[in-house]
């Protein structure tokens, strides 16, 4: 067939697969059951998307069917309480504010840094570098609460030892999603067309100028997107913070370096486990503030892209 | 020129030649800017030009032309270093310009393509407006001077500035290919070259803006020294002062190829009265 | 003749320029430096999670044989029962079932989207399955303990399986899990479907084969590799998934693959754990690093089977 030694390609196998099959059921069957089978099938899809489609319908339902009733400004303002009437979200909200704001300066630095040297100055014979992208890909896919455990052992306890601190919960979940932003700003680095940095070059530009300069800037609004999944994805995480002590009650505003803190999922989680009258409504509602919340961030990001996103 | 207006200097486009743009004085007295000695690329073990021995005259346009595959790009990228971007290339032999050895130990192909600049063969402006695809390399550079002015006369120099003077501020995307080649041009005459290479500026762009550029070259030519790679020969011969041609040569198995000058010599003699046959049968459509 | 210095001579109009570099461009170093070592920051982070969970899990080994740990069925640690494998079996309760629920789902909506829904439908289904993918963990487990486990308390038939759930049920649970796994299943096996070549579709139409056919027998074989890659990529998430299984399958070491008991998840345990009560550095406490390592290994095997279909998918396109 083709000048390949033997081995057939895999395009060419599937082909004839596929030819073969076709071949058999245009001469096999009768069309009169063949079409019965066909709208079954068809019909089992639709069922399928249906069922994904109606569980998602249901969890948004049910949260806003338990906790509209409980809505209110007051839960911005009332603090942690057992008492259903008296609990609010105050410390976990300004927890969770703290939180993100920190892990967008961690890990928009670190992340973006890691991409751009992926990118543009990384050789990819050398197995260092192999091994980097290895990692990457794995640490994505690391359960939240081994991040927990390491947070646990080498930044509240260890090494740096700070203590089961909001900022320990700032860095467990900055490594969290690092490996996202990682992914989502080398993408958005390589789409840059290498003609754009043979232009710079060629002007007397050096590698770094044509970065900082052309690179990054035309890859700016991939990488934002990137980061607001990505502090999308932080915000709901509640297993790795309660390996650090989150869960606590906590009734005062949280100090980034002293004391306890806690988190809106995990706030959320500790009412919803409590069996007292009300309890459940107030972490529903909690649910359909966190929701609200994701639902900006993620319709931003979807504008920035639609906004700025460049047709090369 | 200077005042924005374009030179008419083309009557018709066949093989012409007009020995009035040619008026350079004789070979042995030209300056040199470019001194070649068996200069070969590779690419991983493969060769991709080989034994190229030439000198490219100052303030003259040196057409490199020849059939696809001959190795004339990878050449001109020799001569601003832009082949140190791909990891596998080697280049041997000797590369003077101006009388410095170009892959000298010391020199740094940074400050090399400062002074040699490039225009690529699809038109590539960055994603910003006129004025700061003209105003980057300056500004990079660190170049003194009133940016507003720089950039009026890289913009005049490049025949554009009467096109776009009012919409400086305009993506440059949104400009025509012809456009964007010519922003391109004064992109690259912005930070005050000596050389400017070309790497088949035209071939993606229609006749009349081809005809455009290919006026702007000759005035071009009065304050740089360009070279050109084209596929094109009347181009060639309608704009170069010397014209170096180049044929694929093969192992007998045919597994290797590589691109060797055949012939360098005035645009007149390459033309009229080639020393080799393989030119003539080039030049005159026969093969190629 | 080559001239020593490298500077190009004054010419008319020009300054001398040079041809050496201006300075040792430190500060390019440095920034490359500085880059490789936020990359680097992959690999120390995945060593520290190694020792983290290694250094306290070898201190518990001391204590608790690996037979005991492997073999026996009893998990108490507060009477020193270290046997794990109830933990393991409500891990793998939770993610068999949620598979499958998962799978048929997902890959039903993968085939829907790639092969039969028209475009403007495709454009909106996508992202609202995307959304699903977005739901936080919490929230699930929310509508898990309070909507699924009472409405399948209901509407239970009789003694199916041993009877009606209690107040937490590892197949309500598995739902959960399930639901929130199908964008991972869907999502890629729809892009690994996408990018097989419409020539290989076009020549089966046109040998008169249904859209079923095509579906099954071109494109689903053509896709395998990526849909396995989802497959288990999504398996590797249910192991690792926390909050759902700690609000909703309970907190009772149970070895049983029944969806109607009550179990423990791994990850359930060292969450609840963690928020205990137990005094730090105690072989009780230690067990939060033995079930984690084991948890790091078991994902760790799953997104190495993973990545390596992935590749193979990319692979036969390219």
């Amino acid at each position: 067939m083709s000048g390949q030694s033997g081995r057939v390609s895999g395009r060419v196998k599937f082909a004839a697969d596929g030819a073969r099959s076709a071949t058999l059921a245009a001469l096999g069957r009768q069309p009169g059951g063949q079409a019965v089978r066909n709208r079954l099938f068809a019909g089992l899809l639709v069922i399928a998307v249906g069922i994904a489609l109606i569980g998602l319908a249901a969890i948004l339902f049910d949260a806003f069917a338990k906790g509209q009733g409980r809505l209110g400004f007051d839960l911005l303002t009332k603090s942690t309480s057992a008492n259903a009437d008296r609990a609010g979200f105050r410390e976990a909200i300004v927890g969770t504010a703290y939180l993100m704001a920190l892990v967008v300066l961690m890990a928009v630095p670190i992340g973006v840094s890691a991409a751009v040297y992926l990118e543009e100055y990384a050789n990819r014979e050398r197995w260092w570098n192999r091994l980097i992208e290895l990692n990457i890909q794995n640490l994505a896919a690391v359960p939240a609460v081994i991040y927990g455990i390491l947070g646990l052992a080498f930044i509240a306890r260890g090494p740096l030892g700070v203590g089961t601190v909001l900022f320990a919960g700032a860095v467990t979940l900055t490594l969290l999603v690092l490996p996202t932003v990682i992914i989502a700003s080398r993408e958005a680095i390589r789409a840059v067309p290498p003609s754009i940095r043979e232009g710079s070059l060629a002007l007397g530009a050096t590698q770094w100028q044509t970065i900082w300069r052309q690179v990054l800037p035309a890859a700016m609004p991939g990488i934002l997107t990137g980061v607001i999944l990505a502090v999308s994805r932080a915000l709901g995480e509640a297993a790795p913070l309660l390996l650090l002590g989150a869960f606590t009650f906590v009734t005062f505003l949280p100090n980034v370096f002293e004391g306890g803190f806690t988190a809106l999922p995990v706030l959320i989680y500790n009412y919803a486990r409590r069996a007292q009258e009300g309890m459940p409504e107030v972490a529903a509602a909690g649910i359909i503030i966190m929701l609200a919340v994701l639902l900006l961030m993620n319709s931003f990001a979807i504008w920035l892209r639609n906004r700025f996103e460049q047709k090369w | 020129m200077a005042d924005g207006t374009t030179k008419q200097v083309r009557d018709h486009p066949e093989i012409s030649v007009r020995p009035n743009e040619r008026e350079r004085g004789p070979i042995e007295r030209r300056e040199k800017t470019f001194e070649l000695r068996d200069v070969s690329v590779h690419y991983g073990g493969s060769p991709a030009v080989k034994d190229v021995t030439m000198d490219i005259y100052r303030r003259n346009i040196t057409a490199l032309i020849g059939p696809s595959g001959c190795g004339k790009s990878t050449l001109l990228r020799c001569l601003n270093r832009m082949n140190d971007l791909i990891p596998s290339a080697r280049v041997d032999g000797q590369i003077l310009y101006q009388g410095i050895d170009l892959y000298g130990p010391k020199v740094d192909p940074v400050q090399v393509r400062k002074l040699i600049g490039m225009v690529f063969q699809k038109p590539n402006p960055f994603p910003k407006s006129i004025y700061d695809n003209i105003a980057f390399g300056p500004r990079t550079l660190g170049m003194k001077g009133e940016m507003d002015e720089i950039v009026e006369n890289a913009l005049r120099r490049a025949a554009l500035w009467d096109e776009v003077k009012d919409r400086l501020g305009d993506n440059a995307y949104g400009m025509s290919g012809g456009q964007q080649q010519r922003l391109c041009i004064a992109r690259a005459i912005a930070v005050d070259p000596d050389v400017v290479l070309m790497d088949e500026p035209c071939s993606a762009l229609d006749p009349v803006s081809t005809f455009k550029i290919e006026d702007l070259m000759l005035e071009l030519k009065e304050h740089y020294s360009i070279v050109i790679v084209t596929h094109n020969m009347q181009q060639a011969a309608r704009v170069s002062d010397m014209t170096a041609f180049l044929t694929v040569e093969m192992t007998s198995d045919e597994k290797n190829r590589w691109g060797q000058v055949v012939e360098y010599d005035d645009t007149d003699k390459i033309f009229t009265n080639p020393a080799d046959s393989r030119t003539e049968d080039y030049v005159s459509g026969r093969v190629g | 003749m080559v001239t020593q210095h490298l500077t190009v001579p004054e010419a008319a109009g020009r300054p001398a320029r040079r041809l050496e570099a201006d300075s040792r461009r430190y500060g390019e170093k440095a920034i490359k430096a500085f880059l490789a070592l936020c990359a680097a920051l992959s690999v120390i982070t995945t060593v520290a999670i190694v020792v983290s969970l290694l250094g306290p899990a070898i201190g518990f080994f001391q204590h608790v044989p690996l037979t005991e740990f492997f073999g026996s069925t009893q998990w108490f640690p507060s009477q020193e029962f270290f046997g794990v494998l109830p933990l393991v079996m409500g891990t793998l309760n939770v993610v068999l079932w949620s598979m499958v629920f998962a799978i048929p789902i997902g890959l039903g909506a993968a085939i829907y989207l790639s092969e039969y829904a028209p475009r403007r439908v495709r454009k909106v289904i996508k992202p609202v399955l995307e959304v699903l993918a977005g739901i936080p963990t919490v929230a699930i487990g929310f509508f898990g303990f309070y909507f699924l486990v009472p409405l399948l308390r209901d509407i239970w038939p009789g003694d199916f399986l041993g009877g009606p759930p209690g107040a937490y049920m590892a197949g309500a649970a598995a739902l959960c899990v399930g639901l929130m796994i199908v964008p991972i299943i869907s999502s890629i096996s729809e892009d690994a479907m996408s990018s097989v070549p419409s020539g290989l579709r076009e020549g089966a139409y046109a040998l008169g084969a249904s859209r079923m056919r095509v579906a099954l027998r071109v494109v689903v074989p053509a896709a395998l590799s990526g849909i396995v890659a989802s497959i288990v990529l999504g398996v590797s998430r249910a192991i690792g998934e926390t909050m759902i299984v700690l609000m909703v399958a309970g907190n009772l070491a149970n070895v049983s693959i029944n969806p109607v008991d009550i179990v423990q998840a791994m990850t359930a345990y060292i969450g609840i754990t963690a928020t205990g009560d137990i005094a730090t550095g105690t072989v009780e406490y230690d067990t939060i690093f033995a079930v984690g390592v084991l948890l790091f290994a078991m994902t760790l095997v799953m997104n190495l089977i993973s990545i390596r279909f992935v590749r193979k998918f990319r692979e036969v396109y390219e």
